[in-house]
């Protein structure tokens, strides 16, 4: 064997290797080594490898880590509701107007996300719109809010959740052969038997991947309490976001990050483990 | 792929194996898993040169060296130039059809071309952006800045680090003829040695008169249940701190870290009884326009532009127990190119007419009174207006931020007020 074979295989594979230290592995430990050192901005930072700082940081900011979890839970699940009947209804019944619908559903992201929640902060303020209109027809009463409160925040995560959640949905009820729904019937399946036990099974690859882009983005958000959070709503995303730039507490701000990406991962790994890789290698294809 | 190893399929002496059979039987094959992780363990060679390459982020702390350094011979030794780039935030000059008329006259005047960067959105950031040449020891490409007196960073760019130019006094006679008592001698900068205020403001109280129809004096009112649901707060957790500590009756300029403790415990109480609607960063202008709070901690500018462009039910009040005066002050960073041009400029702007053309655009509070006569005269709405020149009774309710000496001090105070926020 000469030398060029024994280096075929790196070299086959060095883009991949490049592209994945260069953008992924980097980046990730020196989140790492940040959060395992100590020191200040004035003084500079040392690599004392105190591990500890994972369990105190975790310990300070327990409730905005548990909070970002429900809420990222709570969202996933209100828009898999939510969008399971809209891809279901553009795959079954879309006819010729599949894309025009898809695109009407996509159409939100031509706007920044951040634009987006200034304008629902703007739209559900005391005097906009849409609570004039309610109080004005005697249905809530004039201390009613809905911005600042943590029905605010879910909404306005489950809002921006839903066009991810639709199209891998989609993509999976499309790919469904439809025979098999024909054939249920024709076993005597009633229709909620059917999609309970043909359709819903079927789809499961639609549902995984709808959740790990879903359920991943919600719980690091910040944008949705930053704008229409207020008191009791913050996030761990807020946290680390104000360590980092205002506070310049990096090895709390790593940290932070780091336990949040490791829990992340562990949930998508007991996730997959209950759905099976099959899920994730069609969600992934 | 070497030619001699080619694997074929052409004719073959039928004595010999196949050659691919061959190898694959004494020579170990690259599976998928093996290559795989032979990449891994490539991928974390380079990774790990990666961590111990970065072990380590340098601190910002000069050489002391700076302290002795003659700044009175190096500003004989500087020559006038053409040129000067000055960085300020966004809508903070006098503009007319794209142009500065201020910046404009001084061109005329002086020959010297201003370039003109509104490039400043926050403190933070921008100090983030001039901080690795600073640290280099290099140009900044700005020979003048505007930044926050009550701003941890303008504490880092001239105490900690002595990033900042020392001025020279003897070119800013204008100054020291017209400056506001307000914006001299203050705690951050006791002789104005390396700071003149651009604009200042006032952090207050601002109400909606059509939905608190008593009067608003104290710091108490931002914890009147009444009010529960709609009062807003700061985020800045220096403005917020402040208020709080106004609030337990002590001068945040002279506060110790116990005061701070009892003013988050204030604080703390307030947003646990509902009282608080939100911690806002300059959104609580629209907030207080929609009418979601009703009241709030409000920076006097704000007010005055809300008051003048369709919102004149907002009110600004000085609190009984203090106001907080800010100011964003002109600053030239070290190693600037054109040093003597930034003196000019600072000079030419405490001209009062200077002040005034620009203050009629801007609106906070300008640091030449005698800015006023002239504004009167020609634009009685801001000439007569408390907000952009106080008034003496206001005056004498200011107080200053509390100014830190070091980080641990900074970072002290944020853990006593971030909890109150990150809730």
């Amino acid at each position: 064997m000469t030398w060029r074979q024994r280096l075929a295989p790196y070299a086959l594979g060095f883009p991949t290797a490049f592209w994945l230290t260069l953008f992924f592995a980097v980046p990730l430990i020196s989140v790492l080594s940040v959060a395992l050192m100590t020191g200040n901005p004035e003084k500079g930072f040392t690599l004392t490898w105190h591990w500890s700082i994972f369990w105190s940081s975790f310990k300070q900011y327990h409730t905005q880590f548990l909070r970002s979890f429900y809420y990222g839970a709570l969202s996933t699940v209100i828009a898999l509701v939510i969008a399971y009947p809209m891809a279901y209804f553009i795959a079954f019944y879309g006819g010729r107007n599949k894309s025009t619908y898809l695109l009407i559903i996509l159409l939100p992201f031509f706007v920044s996300y951040v634009i987006r929640a200034f304008s629902w902060q703007f739209i559900l303020s005391n005097d906009g719109i849409f609570l004039t209109f309610l109080r004005n027809i005697g249905l809530v009463s004039k201390n009613f809010t809905i911005l600042h409160t943590s029905f605010a925040v879910i909404a306005a995560l489950t809002y921006d959740a839903i066009p991810y959640m639709v199209l891998p949905l989609f993509v999976a009820l499309e790919k469904l052969d439809r025979r098999v729904v024909t054939a249920a019937n024709d076993l005597y399946a009633n229709p909620v038997v059917t999609f309970t036990r043909v359709v819903l099974p079927l789809t499961s690859a639609g549902i995984f991947a709808g959740f790990l882009l879903v359920f991943v983005t919600n719980v690091g958000d910040y944008v949705a309490a930053g704008i229409l959070g207020g008191p009791g709503t913050t996030m761990i995303g807020n946290v680390i976001q104000n360590s980092y730039l205002q506070d310049q507490t990096y090895p709390l701000a790593s940290a932070l990050s780091s336990i949040l990406m490791i829990v992340l991962l562990l949930i998508i790994w007991l996730y997959a483990r209950v759905f099976g890789t099959e899920a994730v290698e069609q969600a992934v294809a | 792929m070497d030619n001699r190893e080619r694997t074929g399929s052409g004719p073959r002496e039928p004595a010999l194996i196949d050659a691919t059979f061959h190898r694959g039987l004494t020579e170990p094959r690259h599976s998928r898993r093996q290559f795989l992780m032979r990449a891994g363990a490539g991928l974390g060679a380079l990774g790990m040169g990666g961590l111990l390459s970065a072990c380590g982020i340098q601190g910002t702390e000069a050489a002391a060296s700076a302290d002795t350094f003659d700044w009175a011979a190096w500003w004989k030794r500087q020559k006038p130039s053409r040129v000067l780039n000055f960085a300020n935030w966004p809508l903070y000059i006098d503009t007319s059809h794209g142009q500065h008329p201020s910046l404009e006259q001084f061109t005329k005047q002086t020959g010297i071309k201003v370039n003109y960067f509104e490039v400043i959105e926050d403190n933070a950031p921008f100090y983030a952006n001039i901080e690795p040449s600073l640290k280099a020891g290099k140009p900044t490409g700005y020979d003048l800045i505007v930044m926050t007196d009550d701003d941890w960073t303008v504490f880092e760019l001239v105490k900690l680090n002595r990033w900042i130019t020392p001025l020279d006094h003897s070119r800013m006679p204008n100054f020291f003829k017209y400056a506001s008592p307000l914006v001299r001698n203050s705690g951050y900068d006791p002789s104005n040695t390396y700071t003149a205020a651009w604009q200042s403001g006032f952090t207050g109280i601002a109400y909606d008169v059509t939905k608190i129809d008593r009067e608003i004096n104290s710091v108490h009112d931002l914890w009147d249940p009444a009010f529960k649901g709609h009062v807003g707060m700061m985020s800045d957790n220096t403005e917020l701190g402040s208020a709080g500590l106004l609030a337990a009756g002590v001068d945040p300029a002279k506060s110790t870290p116990s005061d701070w403790k009892k003013a988050a415990a204030l604080l703390t109480q307030q947003r646990d009884a509902g009282l608080v609607s939100q911690y806002y960063d300059q959104s609580y202008i629209k907030a207080l326009e929609t009418g979601d709070i009703w009241i709030t901690q409000a920076w006097s500018g704000d007010i005055f532009q809300a008051n003048a462009t369709g919102f004149p039910h907002l009110k600004f009040v000085a609190p009984q127990e203090g106001v907080m005066l800010w100011t964003d002050t002109m600053m030239i960073p070290l190693h600037a190119q054109n040093p003597v041009s930034a003196m000019d400029w600072i000079n030419f702007y405490y001209q009062p007419k200077i002040a005034a053309e620009v203050e009629d655009w801007v609106n906070y509070i300008c640091p030449v009174p005698a800015a006023q006569k002239i504004l009167r005269k020609e634009d009685p709405p801001v000439g007569n207006s408390a907000l952009v020149f106080p008034t003496k009774a206001e005056s004498s309710l200011v107080k200053g931020y509390y100014n830190y000496t070091t980080y641990a001090e900074y970072n002290a105070w944020n853990n006593v007020f971030n909890p109150v926020i990150e809730s």
